[in-house]
């Protein structure tokens, strides 16, 4: 993993102490709120319905157990005991007190994290595949890449102030995990015919109240080239995107408005007046910061494992966990652990700061001292011999943290929604929760199979909703909650935005409406066809005439 | 029975911790919705705004503003569900917040899914 160097270290706590100053000002009135908002949102402090909320930054999903223990503590001293993971791949606590900020900040730096740049108009932090370093489809481990982009884009004093927010993300494989396709800048690694790599630069992707899927810029850019090229693209956003109204602001409408012809050359001009002296040191620099993320030492193992084929045959619950929750490691005799944040009817992301314990622990064991947070809200640890499985599923099921749900209908994004959210429109969690009960029969969901229900509490689709097999908006509607259905998203490489079906729901008809489209579905699918797959073969039609049957 | 009072009281969060709070009609701010003062004028309404401003220079509070409510039998409801649920705490977590201390109150904040 990264380990701060001299420079990192000062620098995140110069920051902390700015930070610490910058509060007293306010609570002594030295500073307005007009004035002091900026400055909080800076290092990740919103105001939120019940309390300050704190966001801090996961770089790159990727967490030791140390830090992992230590978002615990700050859990138990500063907050109620829990945190929630995100679909950033960071975690945010709830019940934070502007006066104690300075503290956790400072909590934070000793074990190598901070909260900058979990706001405002910059380059927020980069996310990735979760299963970096350890996917068996992987061509090479993305995170030395996020390190460089987190090193290169933190406190950027050119792109510190853009026309709005900023999201990278960064895949090393085929099957896209990262939701790269609907970043503002996507990454995605790919291998040519000579062996070489390269990295394909998608643009203008995104969410929000304009989702759109990104278009390619650059299909195998060379990897010394990324920041130099990625300059040129920020510079250009930087001149000509729109700050006259935000929600024009993201670089998705600058493509589109431009489009993506005009866009190209016009970033290619840029980056033809690049210096080209600086390529050089980023090529010694990146080898650096790969160093750092060197594989871990596994040992060589038979891909069979005696002991976990012997435990899924004496245990059915076990099985089930193994078949729905494992991922395909690259080393024969490991494989990836998906620990499910979704317990039936739970609160998608949340963990006990207890459950953080048990988790590091585990990390700590079984699997290198390393932890993952995914964008889907899970945890995820990477590196597991196939021998552990059944010790690792026993200690998750002493601390509710077995659901057997990955990847399935249970397995729910949820973005906090009304009931912690300022920005939001209408609550999202009780209705995951809803549709977390009624699929909680392991039976049925498994029989459904590989299912994303992805909900966002407002428009601005922190839930993901448009790229969810099937998304739900949670809007207001005359001082009522109302929830609108899409059907036909999708964050992979294959990535699709939802289409609306039809008028929206109550909060309480939602689950029967999702049960409803999912057995209209059971009826037409073909052998192991998957929703997805299923729903782009035939359409809205058949979903909207069951649902809508009786209107 | 008490008849149906309709109005506006104002709101904030508490400057050093960000808990919402509401203004009394002592000028104090209450964590618990029921001892605030309901404006059932607007110049009583502009007037309460103003005490709040003051309050923010003061360090206080901070984003105070207007919303609308009502009381019966003493207890008020906020007439919008993200004003219920301030006054409450979240509804997945009935354990926590205003609602978990004692401090919540009388009315649910909206109707169950």
């Amino acid at each position: 993993m990264y380990r701060y160097d001299e420079f990192d270290h000062q620098f995140v706590r110069d920051r902390t102490n700015q930070f610490r100053n910058q509060a007293d000002r306010r609570l002594k009135g030295e500073l307005t709120e007009e004035e002091f908002r900026p400055l909080r949102l800076m290092n990740g402090l919103y105001l939120q319905l019940h309390a300050y909320m704190l966001r801090v930054a996961i770089p790159y999903g990727t967490l030791s157990s140390r830090q992992m223990r230590q978002l615990a503590f700050i859990a138990d001293k500063w907050d109620k005991g829990y945190g929630h993971f995100t679909t950033r791949q960071n975690i945010q606590y709830n019940w934070i007190k502007l006066e104690d900020t300075a503290d956790i900040l400072d909590a934070l730096a000793e074990v190598e994290m901070h909260a900058i740049q979990t706001s405002g108009n910059c380059i927020r932090n980069v996310t990735t595949d979760h299963w970096a370093g350890a996917a068996a489809d992987e061509i090479a481990d993305p995170r030395p890449v996020g390190e460089l982009l987190r090193q290169w884009s933190s406190l950027h004093p050119e792109f510190s102030y853009l026309p709005r927010k900023f999201k990278i993300a960064v895949t090393g494989a085929p099957n896209d995990r990262a939701a790269v396709k609907v970043h503002d800048i996507g990454l995605r690694l790919h291998k040519n015919a000579e062996g070489a790599v390269g990295w394909e630069v998608i643009v203008g992707g995104g969410l929000g109240r304009t989702p759109m899927v990104g278009v390619t810029v650059r299909d195998f850019l060379p990897e010394h080239e990324l920041i130099g090229y990625l300059e040129a693209i920020m510079r250009v956003y930087n001149l000509y995107g729109r700050r006259d109204n935000k929600y024009k602001a993201r670089i998705k409408i600058l493509v589109h408005e431009l489009g993506a012809e005009k866009f190209k050359s016009e970033v290619e001009a840029e980056y033809a007046r690049r210096p080209h002296a600086s390529t050089e040191v980023e090529e010694r620099e990146l080898k650096r910061i790969a160093a750092y993320f060197a594989a871990p030492q596994l040992e060589k193992l038979p891909r069979w494992s005696a002991a976990f084929e012997e435990a899924k045959l004496k245990s059915p619950d076990f099985a089930r966990w193994a078949k729905n929750n494992l991922g395909p490691h690259h080393a024969d005799g490991y494989a990836i652990v998906n620990i499910s944040l979704k317990p039936d009817g739970g609160i998608p992301g949340d963990a006990t700061s207890d459950q953080m314990r048990v988790m590091a622990d585990l990390a700590e064991r079984y699997s290198f001292d390393e932890l993952r947070v995914s964008h889907a809200q899970n945890i995820v640890l990477p590196h597991v011999k196939k021998d552990d499985l059944f010790a690792i599923w026993q200690a998750l099921q002493g601390a509710d943290l077995a659901a057997a749900n990955y990847g399935l209908a249970g397995d729910i994004i949820a973005c906090p929604g009304l009931d912690y959210c300022a920005l939001a429109t209408a609550r999202s969690i009780p209705i995951s929760q809803s549709i977390s009960r009624k699929f909680a029969n392991s039976a049925r969901q498994d029989e459904i199979g590989k299912l994303k229900i992805n909900i966002s509490g407002c428009i601005n689709a922190c839930g993901h909703h448009h790229v969810g097999h099937i998304g739900i908006l949670g809007l207001d509607k005359k001082g009522e909650e109302y929830y609108q259905i899409t059907l036909g998203g999708s964050s992979a490489e294959n990535a699709s935005i939802g289409t609306i079906l039809g008028p929206g729901f109550a909060g309480h008809e939602v689950a029967d409406a999702i049960e409803t489209i999912l057995d209209t579905y059971l009826k037409l699918r073909e052998p192991d066809e998957e929703f997805l797959a299923a729903y782009r073969r035939v359409g809205p039609k058949p979903f909207k005439e069951a649902l809508y049957a009786t209107a | 029975m008490t008849a149906t009072e309709k109005g506006q009281l104002v709101t904030a969060n508490r400057l050093r911790d960000g808990i919402a709070v509401f203004l009394t009609r002592s000028g104090q701010w209450s964590e618990v919705i029921d001892d605030a003062a309901l404006a059932l004028e607007p110049q009583a309404a502009a007037a309460l705004e103003l005490r709040a401003k003051d309050d923010e220079k003061a360090t206080l509070v901070t984003g105070a503003y207007l919303i609308d409510a009502e009381r019966r039998e003493g207890r008020v409801r906020a007439a919008h569900i993200r004003e219920r649920m301030r006054a409450l705490g979240p509804t997945v977590r009935l354990d926590l917040g205003k609602q978990a201390e004692g401090k919540g109150a009388g009315f649910a904040a909206p109707e169950g899914v």
